[in-house]
């Protein structure tokens, strides 16, 4: 079982400690564990976490793991839950070099998960609820039986994308602005204020609080149509209007609340990932790093920072944007005068030692995710320097190559690919859908159709939970589409759009 | 130690393994299962459980890379992963994951799934090789063969016997009537031999593809006799115009071109049998790919000529695999139908694409012969 650190590592981990707040980290206590390389495959394949409930998926990941550890293939260096304080894990078998590495990676990390937007409503105790959690789907198995919990568990998962990924944080309570809103609409009616009784007649005139009397009437119609507007967060959608049993609704709640907390790590993977490894590289370079450990940490470095051709290696695009941004911020490469600058010479010995970089740097970390950060400070020569393209699948040559190196079409796809994960966007939009209570899901296309076999399994497991046929709405070669799952069966028909 | 996450693994292992769950099975989605390594043990790319999910397909989704290359340039296989991308600390996307098994376990595993008898062997057992087994220890034998501990210990024994161990100073010398030494027995064994003859045709028309299937269907034939026979030999033919006999590597690996003339494969095939393979002694497997695109009708007779005299009398079984292929006529296996169809030892099958694999498989072994 985990271990606190031994004098040696904790006199390390002291000193990375102390660079890491020299350079102005803003962490959360971090405490270090000592696992074996088993207990770190068991620890990584929960997520992070040290229990999680009973499931084969966590067995999945952890046969992958330890099989790519035992051939050679793969080792994890690092693991870092976001919680207060923040848990990370050391491998015993590593050398001294590696351990100060991921000392001063976690602090990167735990830095970013104290200090970014996108986490600030996660559960902070998370590793307790996740304990929780795991002892209520315990528990739950000790009533109804582990074959039908699992068996639940499979059907959700099959839909445990179908939350609002970028939704500031996880809707918990019911709407407060619909009360809000209904509040509104009643004062309404009651027409303008009077200060004279003798003039109501002309103020509000009797046809003017008919009509407005009508337009609140026809707006409450509107509401009855449920949801109201179309939903994003289809597993809240069926916590609330779906027939579940009590138990049913208690795991889809769990898988819910797991989702939404691992969702910011999601959104901002690029960022994070990058943090960390410019705060290790700094901190190892500047500081920590002994003469004899050079080349031990380069060859560590580079193995992180490696890329291949068909994939984005997020610690290496991260760590490269955090650095172009401090130089940019440092010679004074932005604004007004540095856009319209055409003179390439002139751009390419651009300095106003303006030195702002450091500071930039932090305050972005603050209020950027992946989206926003590569929207904002992907600049065309970073691309180019980067060597970044486009990739797609040739039908006619049957594999994969190079499409295009133009900036914005590599932009795009990169945002494209970050947008909801690179997953469709799944609405619900009718929870009574031609009056049959039926559910009518939207996906909103953007261009690329779904995957047919995967939403026809997908619909027959949303379709377990709503009981009643489901649908779901796309578009396949442009034509509108409605696929259907009626219990019993499949079927598509067309629409128009 | 047992680590909390074992009943998980399991758990998986179960599933995949189509012991439980069945309903998941489905979702279990197999890749390739090659690679061997050591003398039994095996890893296997056992693909994982694929949750169906709302999702792109993968193909038409695309990505950002980065690198170096010229526009159109082909990145190369395995520069692509499949799968949507890691989310942090889910740990989720689409991995072929290796399983350790060894090939008896496989073989099992495959007969389960596939439910095929167990072979019917043809010949009597009647070669007897003996085989040493050490099963006892004697006080006589070669110093090669001293049995150290048991030899010491019997010393110690007879130093405490006599009273002249002292636990001060504990010394102990064995003298030569405490030496023991391991001895074995000589076992008979009835052992059955077998041989399979693969034989492919790499003429143009087979592609990478195409003999993917070949490679991954012949893997499990060979397990699966292996299973069943104790020292199998394996044969090589590869056959475009002509006929050549090669290592199993080259069996894999060889791209030719040409045209196609079976007729010389299975001359090559009967001239093998016939020099090394008695039919007294041997169950002998002929298992022929091809695509089905003979180059004439009169070699098809040719064929079907041999088949008949000389190759169906002496095999316990000749099967025919016939991979579909973008070029291929698919000829030969409606041609060979009709001339030796409803001869028993004969198996014939058609392998439309990889998912076809399994059920070619059991074409070519559910006969039990």
């Amino acid at each position: 079982m985990p271990k606190s650190l031994p004098p040696r590592l904790a006199s390390l981990r002291d000193e990375i400690h102390g660079y890491a707040k020299e350079f102005g980290l803003d962490f959360f206590d971090t405490h270090f564990e000592m696992v074996s390389y088993d207990e770190m495959n068991m620890v990584a394949a929960y997520g992070g976490f040290p229990t999680r409930y009973p499931h084969w998926r966590w067995g999945m990941e952890y046969e992958q793991l330890a099989k790519g550890y035992e051939y050679g293939l793969s080792k994890i260096y690092e693991l870092v839950i976001n919680n207060d304080p923040c848990y990370a894990y050391l491998m015993e078998s590593n050398p001294e070099v590696d351990q100060k590495l991921v000392m001063a990676h976690v602090y990167g990390h735990c830095d970013f998960f104290k200090n970014n937007f996108s986490f600030r409503h996660t559960n902070r105790r998370m590793i307790d609820e996740m304990a929780n959690h795991a002892t209520r789907v315990r528990r739950w198995v000790d009533k109804i039986g582990v074959e039908k919990v699992e068996d639940f568990i499979d059907r959700t998962l099959s839909l445990e994308n179908l939350i609002d990924q970028h939704a500031p944080h996880i809707r918990r309570n019911p709407d407060p602005k619909k009360a809000e809103d209904e509040l509104k609409a009643n004062e309404r009616v009651e027409g303008f204020k009077v200060g004279r009784e003798y003039m109501r007649g002309y103020i509000n005139p009797s046809e003017f609080l008919d009509s407005q009397r009508k337009k609140v009437e026809d707006e409450k119609q509107r509401a009855k149509k449920f949801p109201e507007r179309p939903q994003r967060d289809v597993l809240l959608f069926l916590l609330e209007e779906a027939p579940l049993e009590p138990w049913e609704a208690d795991i889809l709640a769990i898988l819910r609340d797991e989702a939404y907390y691992f969702a910011p790590q999601g959104q901002t993977k690029i960022m994070n990932e990058g943090w960390a490894s410019y705060w290790h590289s700094t901190i190892m370079t500047r500081r920590a790093l002994k003469d004899d450990e050079i080349i031990d940490y380069a060859d560590h470095h580079s193995g992180t920072m490696g890329t291949r051709p068909g994939a984005i290696n997020p610690y290496k695009l991260g760590i490269e944007l955090w650095r172009d941004i401090e130089e940019r911020w440092n010679k004074g490469r932005f604004g007004k005068e540095w856009d319209e600058c055409d003179d390439l010479r002139a751009r390419r010995s651009w300095d106003k030692k303006l030195g702002a970089g450091r500071e930039k740097i932090f305050e972005v970390r603050k209020h950027y995710n992946d989206i926003t950060f590569i929207d904002t400070f992907l600049t065309p020569e970073f691309a180019m320097e980067q060597k970044l393209f486009v990739y797609g699948f040739n039908d006619k040559r049957n594999s994969w190559e190079i499409l295009d190196r133009e900036f914005k079409k590599v932009k795009n796809k990169l945002l494209q690919g970050l947008t909801n994960f690179g997953q469709p966007i799944i609405e619900v939009v009718d929870g009574n859908f031609e009056n049959r209570s039926e559910l009518l899901l939207a996906h909103r296309h953007d261009g690329q159709d779904l995957k047919g076999d995967y939403a026809r399994e997908t619909l027959r497991n949303l379709q377990s939970l709503w009981r009643r046929p489901v649908n779901i709405l796309t578009r396949y070669d442009n034509k509108g589409a409605l696929l259907r799952f009626d219990g019993q069966s499949h079927s598509e028909r067309k629409v128009e759009l | 130690m047992t680590l909390k996450i074992h009943q998980d693994h399991s758990r998986f292992k179960q599933i995949v393994r189509g012991k439980i769950k069945a309903n998941l099975r489905k979702y279990v989605q197999k890749g390739e299962m090659i690679g061997k390594k050591g003398k039994d043990a095996i890893s296997i790319p056992i693909p994982f459980i694929d949750i169906p999910r709302f999702k792109y397909g993968h193909k038409e989704q695309g990505g950002v890379g980065q690198g170096d290359g010229e526009v159109g340039q082909q990145l190369g296989p395995g520069a692509v992963e499949p799968g949507e991308g890691k989310q942090a600390g889910q740990g989720e996307g689409d991995h072929a994951m290796e399983v350790d098994v060894t090939l008896d376990e496989l073989a099992q595993i495959l007969g389960e799934e596939l439910q095929l008898p167990n072979i019917e062997r043809r010949q009597n057992e009647r070669i007897i090789t003996q085989k040493i087994r050490y099963t006892g220890v004697n006080t006589t034998g070669p110093e090669s063969l001293r049995h150290f501990k048991r030899t010491f210990k019997q010393a110690l024994r007879r130093q405490i016997a006599a009273g002249t161990y002292d636990p001060a100073r504990p010394v102990i010398i064995p003298t030569r009537e405490d030496r023991r030494y391991r001895s074995y027995k000589l076992q008979d064994l009835p052992e059955t031999n077998a041989v399979i003859i693969y034989m492919m045709d790499v003429s143009g028309s087979m592609g990478d593809e195409q003999k993917e299937i070949v490679r991954i269907e012949s893997f499990w034939l060979d397990t699966w006799l292996r299973h069943q026979y104790k020292g199998l030999e394996a044969r090589y033919i590869i056959h475009d115009a002509v006929a050549r006999e090669v290592d199993r590597d080259t069996f894999f690996h060889t791209r030719e071109s040409g045209g196609t003339m079976i007729s010389s494969a299975y001359k090559l095939c009967r001239d093998i049998i016939l020099a090394d393979y008695p039919k007294s002694a041997w169950n002998i497997y002929p298992f022929h790919f091809s695509d089905g695109d003979n180059w004439s009708a009169d070699d098809t007779r040719q064929c079907i000529e041999m088949l008949r005299n000389d190759v169906l009398p002496n095999v316990n079984q000749f099967a025919y695999g016939q991979v579909e292929s973008p070029y291929g006529s698919g000829q030969f296996i409606k041609d060979l139908r009709e001339a030796v169809g409803d001869t028993p030892n004969v198996a014939l099958s058609e392998i439309a694409d990889k998912d076809a694999i399994y059920a070619s498989i059991k074409d070519f072994l559910g006969k039990g012969r």
